[in-house]
């Protein structure tokens, strides 16, 4: 432990950084919670198609969900490498961590252009203003944390990564993880209950 | 080093193994999806597995298994305002009751 992050003990003897991530975390639930709130209201309440089983393709988000689990393997092993010092590893899962990530957006742009072209817009109807608020919200966290990842990537490049910086790894990764949370609760109550 | 009131984190092969695991639920949900016989419980199963998956990266990933409990609470008390807010929504506006007790096809906010 640096004497820098020595310095962020609150008097509970925990991190005043992960407690406040934490925290934020916890603010991050009910934002997704009211967002996701807002779309179960408004199923099946569209006047006007394509609805949800018009247009949702099961077989390709089930891979991208499977990209999004590996992606927060990846993670938790590069925190493993950083933790033991083993700094060529935890560039190469943090890489693999951020390229699933990219992976996953690179889906979620070609299922948003697929749908617009099929005639799902923000506009077109209820399903389709909700999902895109939901999807896209989730998918501006995927890039914040995909940008977050090659942060850490390009300076573990640097050597700038040890044990020492574990917790600034492992912060990043609880973000990764939850956002990996908020899609099986959206893979669920989107796509598979329809 | 693990903070007062935390645990070492797991090893590699517990990672591994919640992976394996998180993988299996992952086809089982496509897989209950797609079988005609469990539509009748699609919805109860479906929920079912996805919380577990939540849980499992929630308690081995994220590492509140063996962290301070004082995370758990952090995490956990907006977690379930969140899950108690979308519920009472839910029957708000698709309950067959009103706020009022009476018998209401469409609920409160119908």
């Amino acid at each position: 432990m640096t004497h820098a992050a020595a310095a962020h003990h609150t008097s509970m003897g925990l991190d005043s950084r992960k407690m406040a991530f934490w925290a934020f975390i916890g603010s991050e639930c009910l934002l997704f919670g009211s967002l996701i709130s807002t779309y179960l209201i408004y199923k099946g309440k569209s006047v006007v198609g394509p609805y949800p089983h018009d247009i949702l393709n099961i077989p390709f988000t089930s891979v991208s969900t499977f990209d999004l689990l590996m992606s927060s393997l990846m993670m938790v092993l590069a925190l493993a490498a950083v933790q033991r010092g083993d700094l060529k590893w935890a560039k190469i899962w943090l890489f693999a961590t951020a390229f699933l990530g990219i992976l996953f957006l690179g889906g979620q742009v070609y299922e948003f252009t697929s749908f617009v072209r099929e005639g799902l817009t923000l506009q077109t109807n209820l399903f389709g203003c909700t999902f895109f608020v939901l999807t896209g919200t989730h998918g501006a966290h995927v890039t914040v944390g995909v940008l977050w990842l090659l942060t850490l990537w390009v300076r573990a490049l640097q050597g700038k990564l040890g044990p020492a910086q574990a917790l600034t790894v492992e912060i990043s990764g609880l973000y990764w993880h939850f956002v990996d949370v908020v899609w099986i609760v959206i893979f669920t109550l989107v796509y598979l209950i329809q | 080093m693990p903070e007062a009131g935390e645990h070492a984190h797991p090893t590699v092969g517990t990672y591994l193994r919640v992976a394996a695991i998180l993988v299996i639920l992952t086809v089982l949900e496509v897989g209950v999806f797609y079988v005609p016989a469990f539509h009748v419980v699609l919805v109860p199963t479906l929920l079912a597995l996805s919380a577990v998956k939540f849980a499992l990266v929630v308690l081995f990933y994220m590492h509140l298994r063996m962290d301070s409990r004082f995370f758990s609470f952090l995490f956990g008390g907006p977690f379930l305002l969140a899950v108690v807010v979308l519920v009472a929504l839910l029957f708000l506006f698709f309950g067959h009751f009103t706020l009022r007790g009476a018998a209401g096809g469409g609920g409160a906010g119908g």
